[in-house]
């Protein structure tokens, strides 16, 4: 076991406690908070993956974006206009029947897949690569994605309006 | 470099890598945070014709150490209606954010804690952390001028982020890499050679940046002074509305967390500014080092060049604490959704343009 194995451990038990308490936690706030440790947990094994890029952008979207907007969600309504927000459990026959289709969807991923393992000594940079790739073979899949995203933008600019 | 020293001094990674990481806490932020203390209520004092603190050594140069002594005696206060873990938490997430940040700041050729590939974007990422640190600080604390003052922080952060990446963005497309390192190594020797003076390369080009170059570091340092929170940004913790804002609550040991944390924040936006715009921790002049013939000073003055450069931003920034109003909040995002967001993409195209010439 060398050291990169118990950071992996330790990252990985980051992960999987903090998701634990996600869904368990009844206090909202805490639960968000928990994810916070997910995403942390999740970014360090993208690290230990070799996917710096990877990691870094799921720190920026998950943690600085969407973390802080469902915090503010959160707290807006929760404190400020005494919106009460439910924490409990209903309808459990639909949810643990979709619950259970995605756990087997997924395990079949795990199984089937046929994994590549290479063993690199030093892991290299993936930024280069990536804006190339992004820039000559996928590039009107990027521009289609950019498009997405203004309309997103442009939508919840109108809604807001109203 | 140094982490290669002490991997052969110790004979291991783990206590290498420990040690390389706690070197800037040790050696630079605690004393560059005692100083900026000091210096601060010095600035503020001399603006305001007052003198400051005088009583404690020399021009009362040991104060914020007597402070620190009494911030570590005070009481911890928790009040019954605060959330206990978020509430204790919350000053260590905010000073880990900012700290992360200095993981990829280069010190001198010599010694930067993580040689990082995306160390802009990395510095970018970990402030994320900051945020939700100031949020759970508010929340927790249980008091509606808290809640406003985390609230008011995590808009503002958010919102001058853009503009702040816009302008990396912009000389991320001109240098090709996001290494602050290899940034800082581009803009040797003298400084004709920063990029705010149009980068190394020379020729027409250069001269057609330098007035984009100028108006790319107006709106990343106007952008990065609205991220730590400084007046005239100060909206979070405006006193005279907010009593403190976020850390309201706080006292003792936490307190100075906060504090910490913030000047930490603020040394570190300058030395991102200055290793975009301004060298890094290249000397403009040329070195004593190569003059005399001594390679192994020159890591030493490029550390010094880079402290200095930095500690010249905290003190601009300070100066504008002490000499402009606060503005009010609808103000501070006009001003950056109506005028910096526009002015960073506009600046952000016709330097992608100049660069194809």
């Amino acid at each position: 076991m060398t050291i990169y194995d118990i950071i992996f451990y330790l990252f990985a038990a980051i992960t999987v406690v903090s998701a634990f308490f996600v869904v368990t936690t009844r206090n909202i706030v805490y639960s968000a908070y928990y994810l916070l440790f997910t995403f942390f947990g999740v970014a360090g094994i993208y690290v230990l993956l070799g996917a710096d890029f990877i990691a870094v952008v799921q720190l920026v979207v998950y943690v600085g974006g969407i973390l802080i907007l469902l915090l503010f969600g959160v707290m807006l309504t929760n404190r400020i206009t005494n919106v009460q927000i439910k924490t409990g459990t209903i309808k459990i026959v639909p949810a643990a029947v979709g619950v259970a289709l995605f756990a087997g969807i997924l395990s079949a991923a795990l199984l089937k897949t046929n994994w590549k393992t290479i063993n690199t000594e030093v892991p290299i940079s993936t930024a280069h690569t990536l804006g190339l790739l992004l820039m000559q073979q996928y590039a009107v899949v990027f521009e289609l994605l950019g498009i997405l995203l203004l309309i997103a933008l442009i939508g919840a600019a109108s809604m807001a309006r109203k | 470099m140094t982490y290669d020293f002490f991997n052969k001094l110790f004979g291991s990674q783990i206590v290498a890598a420990l040690i390389q990481s706690l070197l800037p806490l040790f050696f630079f932020i605690l004393p560059f945070a005692l100083f900026a203390v000091w210096f601060e209520r010095k600035v503020s004092a001399h603006m305001q014709d007052r003198l400051g603190p005088m009583r404690v050594g020399w021009h009362g140069w040991l104060q914020s150490i007597a402070d620190i002594l009494k911030l570590i005696q005070k009481e911890d206060i928790i009040a019954t209606e605060n959330d206990k873990p978020l509430f204790n938490i919350a000053p260590l997430l905010v000073f880990v954010g900012s700290y992360a940040a200095f993981a990829a700041i280069p010190f001198s050729s010599a010694f930067i804690g993580s040689n990082l590939d995306l160390g802009v974007f990395f510095i970018v990422a970990v402030s994320g952390f900051v945020v939700a640190g100031i949020l759970m600080a508010g929340w927790a604390s249980n008091n509606k001028y808290s809640l406003l003052g985390a609230m008011r922080s995590a808009a503002q952060i958010i919102s001058y982020e853009i503009p702040t990446i816009l302008v990396i963005v912009t000389i991320v497309m001109v240098t090709g890499t996001l290494n602050l390192n290899t940034l800082s190594e581009m803009q040797t020797g003298h400084f004709w050679n920063w990029m705010i003076f149009g980068g190394p390369t020379f020729g027409i080009a250069k001269f057609l940046l330098i007035p984009f170059m100028i108006l790319g570091f107006v709106i990343i340092y106007i952008s990065t002074l609205a991220e730590v929170n400084r007046t005239p940004f100060d909206i979070p913790e405006a006193e005279s509305e907010l009593v403190s804002g976020y850390h309201t609550e706080y006292s003792g040991m936490k307190f100075a967390m906060f504090f910490l944390a913030e000047y930490a924040n603020m040394f570190a936006v300058s030395a991102v500014v200055a290793a975009l715009f301004f060298g890094g921790y290249q000397s403009p002049i040329g070195y004593l080092g190569n003059l005399i013939g001594i390679k192994w000073f020159i890591p030493i003055e490029q550390l010094l060049w880079f402290t200095a450069k930095g500690l010249f931003f905290v003190f601009v920034q300070m100066w504008l604490r002490w000499t402009l109003p606060r503005l009010r909040v609808d103000q501070l995002m006009a001003a950056c959704w109506k005028y910096l967001i526009p002015l960073a993409f506009v600046n952000l195209i016709i330097i992608g343009l100049i660069t194809l010439i």
